[in-house]
């Protein structure tokens, strides 16, 4: 008979108050104040927000790759199976890092080794977390470019990032992030630097590979359309806290949170024609150096009142496992 | 690449012209009449004409150097004034020194620098990092003689831990050998070794920043696998530029080591042929020297393609 999973057990990544600081010559930036989030096993997770909101540090933050001298995680717990991640010696981390939790980034033209072949930069994340030979990992490098759809793998495992296209090296990326079959697939902005075309490609591969595979996905993105053709469940980040957190469906059909509700106004929908002018959200994002007052995005909400400027608002049920962060989010909702 | 190397030592050529013209006008143009100074203090006006016959000084100063670069290119490196033997065979015998010092001195400075700079690099502002600036600065400041005569006082006079001076030839043993040449190469080395791990830590800097260096960060690879392969090679262009280099400037270094330490070496040989004003000997080394150095250029330039499969040439 088939057993029904407790909802604990579904959880892969439960992030706690996760609180990371960059350290300036005299100054603090609290870049992620307290973000709690989870990532269920084979799901994919959209992360949104515009730049800067703390959405590249969360992941960062969660594989310890933030750079040691400027940032720090200071609280919070991130949960991978049970154990926090934060307590792990530098060794354990790195037999987590691209083996249980694998990451591809913004920029596919920078961010592949240019002196090595794409073949053996691919193998050398199969080297070192199993024990293959150099043979058996370039063998599953070519394997892996084939599963991406790379044309002619067995050239291309020879060829150097410099011999391939944005798209292609992206592609690269991806075969080299699934190489050891990660249980979490940490995508930032993995199609922002892309041509519309090639985007379209790379979201639809890493959608495909993801049912394969069965690779949980955290997909990070500033594009709400992005969100809408991947995920299946969004949290919404602005000035490093989560301020709403709802199925894709719910968030699109009833945003609980003026911010969200800014963001999905200011994309330009085709259905509409030529709009006048595309509406924007006023005001800036909040500087992250001084503490914060009340909710940060009050400055810039036309739903704000007194309550808004002196207490920060917490993240709290408006539906079914549908949250935001705001104290009028009934009035938002119904707006 | 077949073609590159071909235009290479073509133009090698044309720059190996240039540096011979130099020398050549080296002996022309020094005050007084190069017959005078071969013949010496006591010479009977025969006998500098005869030398004069006997140099081709008679000639136009053109023929004089085809007569002298055909000389040279056939091998005869000419006739030291003061001792009256061929230049090429003073100098072949005083080369053993010379490399010696100059390969212990090189690998010191390459092992010790780039290891120095690297740590440096992967500890910023740490203590490593902190003791490297303070040693580049001395490294750089302090000349090699007084370094050299430094040592001296301390691990050999004082401690009686090393000879003082000289120098044994490598088939009277390994270990007389190599104990002669521990503090001259030390002293040599110093100030490479600051140099070489002063741009060791600032190519690896670089470098250590770049996105590809997060990516290898992102799929496990250890600090000493993110330092010596993915970082290394990234930033061994300008390090290997600058090893290049400093293989040519060593010589001027050599000179003034051979001196301090009395190594019977070339560097030692040309001073005394400045004295001697025996203008054969200091035209052959050059020669020499400035071919060394052109070739050295090359070999760096093709170790390039090695390095960096983006250049192709």
């Amino acid at each position: 008979m088939l057993m029904r999973e407790s909802a604990e057990d579904d959880v892969l990544l439960d992030v706690r108050d996760l609180e990371t600081h960059f350290y300036g010559e005299e100054s603090v930036t609290r870049a992620l104040g307290g973000v709690s989030f989870q990532v269920k096993k084979g799901e994919t997770l959209g992360v949104v927000g515009e730049s800067g909101c703390g959405k590249s540090v969360t992941a960062l933050s969660i594989l310890r790759l933030l750079p040691k001298l400027t940032a720090r995680t200071v609280g919070g717990e991130v949960r991978f199976h049970g154990r926090d991640l934060l307590d792990l010696s530098d060794r354990e981390m790195r037999k987590i890092r691209g083996h249980r939790i694998a990451m591809i980034f913004q920029e596919p033209m920078t961010s592949l080794n240019p002196v090595y072949t794409v073949g053996r930069q691919i193998a050398e994340a199969v080297q070192i977390h199993t024990n293959a030979t150099h043979s058996t990992a370039m063998a599953k490098a070519e394997e892996m470019l084939r599963l991406v759809r790379i044309a002619d793998p067995e050239r291309r495992v020879n060829n150097y990032p410099y011999e391939m296209s944005g798209g292609m090296r992206q592609r690269a990326m991806i075969a080299m992030a699934l190489a050891c079959s990660p249980e979490l697939l940490i995508a930032d902005e993995p199609t922002t630097a892309l041509d519309v075309t090639i985007q379209a490609q790379i979201l639809r591969l890493i959608v495909d590979l993801k049912e394969r595979t069965g690779t949980a996905v955290m997909f990070i993105t500033h594009d709400l359309g992005v969100v809408a053709e991947t995920c299946q469940r969004v949290i919404v980040m602005y000035a490093g806290r989560i301020v709403e957190q709802a199925a894709v469906t719910d968030l699109f059909a009833r945003p609980a949170h003026p911010y969200t509700q800014g963001l999905m106004r200011s994309v330009p929908d085709p259905r509409r024609g030529r709009q006048r002018r595309l509406p924007e959200i006023p005001g800036i994002v909040p500087s992250l150096r001084e503490p914060i007052v009340g909710c940060s995005f009050a400055p810039r909400c036309p739903f704000a009142i007194d309550i808004c400027r002196e207490k920060t608002p917490m993240l709290r049920d408006v539906g079914s496992s549908h949250a935001a962060a705001c104290w009028r989010a009934e009035e938002v909702m119904g707006a | 690449m077949v073609s590159y190397i071909l235009r290479r030592l073509l133009s090698t050529i044309a720059v190996m012209t240039m540096v011979g013209i130099f020398v050549f006008l080296l002996l022309r143009l020094a005050p007084g009449d190069p017959a005078d100074i071969i013949a010496g203090d006591r010479a009977t006006p025969e006998m500098v004409a005869g030398i004069r016959e006997q140099l081709g000084l008679n000639e136009p100063m053109p023929v004089q150097f085809v007569h002298w670069a055909l000389s040279i290119v056939s091998g005869d490196f000419g006739t030291s004034i003061f001792t009256g033997y061929p230049v090429l065979q003073l100098i072949s015998q005083r080369l053993e020194p010379t490399i010696s010092l100059s390969i212990l001195t090189l690998s010191l400075s390459v092992t010790v620098g780039i290891s120095f700079g690297i740590l440096a690099a992967w500890r910023t502002g740490g203590f490593i990092d902190r003791v490297l600036t303070a040693f580049a600065a001395l490294g750089f400041s302090v000349p090699v003689f007084v370094i050299g005569y430094f040592l001296i006082y301390f691990l050999a006079i004082s401690m009686h831990w090393l000879p003082v001076q000289g120098y044994e030839p490598i088939d009277h043993g390994f270990g007389p050998w190599f104990v002669h040449l521990i503090l001259p190469t030390l002293a040599l080395s110093f100030p490479y070794v600051a140099y070489f791990a002063r741009i060791v830590r600032t190519s690896m800097l670089e470098v250590l920043s770049e996105d590809y260096m997060r990516t290898a960060a992102a799929k496990g690879a250890s600090s000493y696998s993110m330092l010596f392969h993915h970082a290394l090679k990234n930033a061994g262009v300008p390090i290997l530029t600058v090893i290049g280099m400093s293989v040519a400037y060593l010589i001027s270094g050599v000179v003034i080591t051979e001196t301090v330490f009395n190594i019977p070496g070339v560097g030692r040989l040309v001073v005394d042929a400045i004295n001697n004003r025996d203008y054969p000997i200091i035209q052959g080394v050059l020669i020499l020297v400035s071919g060394l150095y052109v070739l050295i250029n090359l070999a760096v330039d093709l170790a390039y393609t090695l390095i960096d499969p983006r250049i192709r040439y």
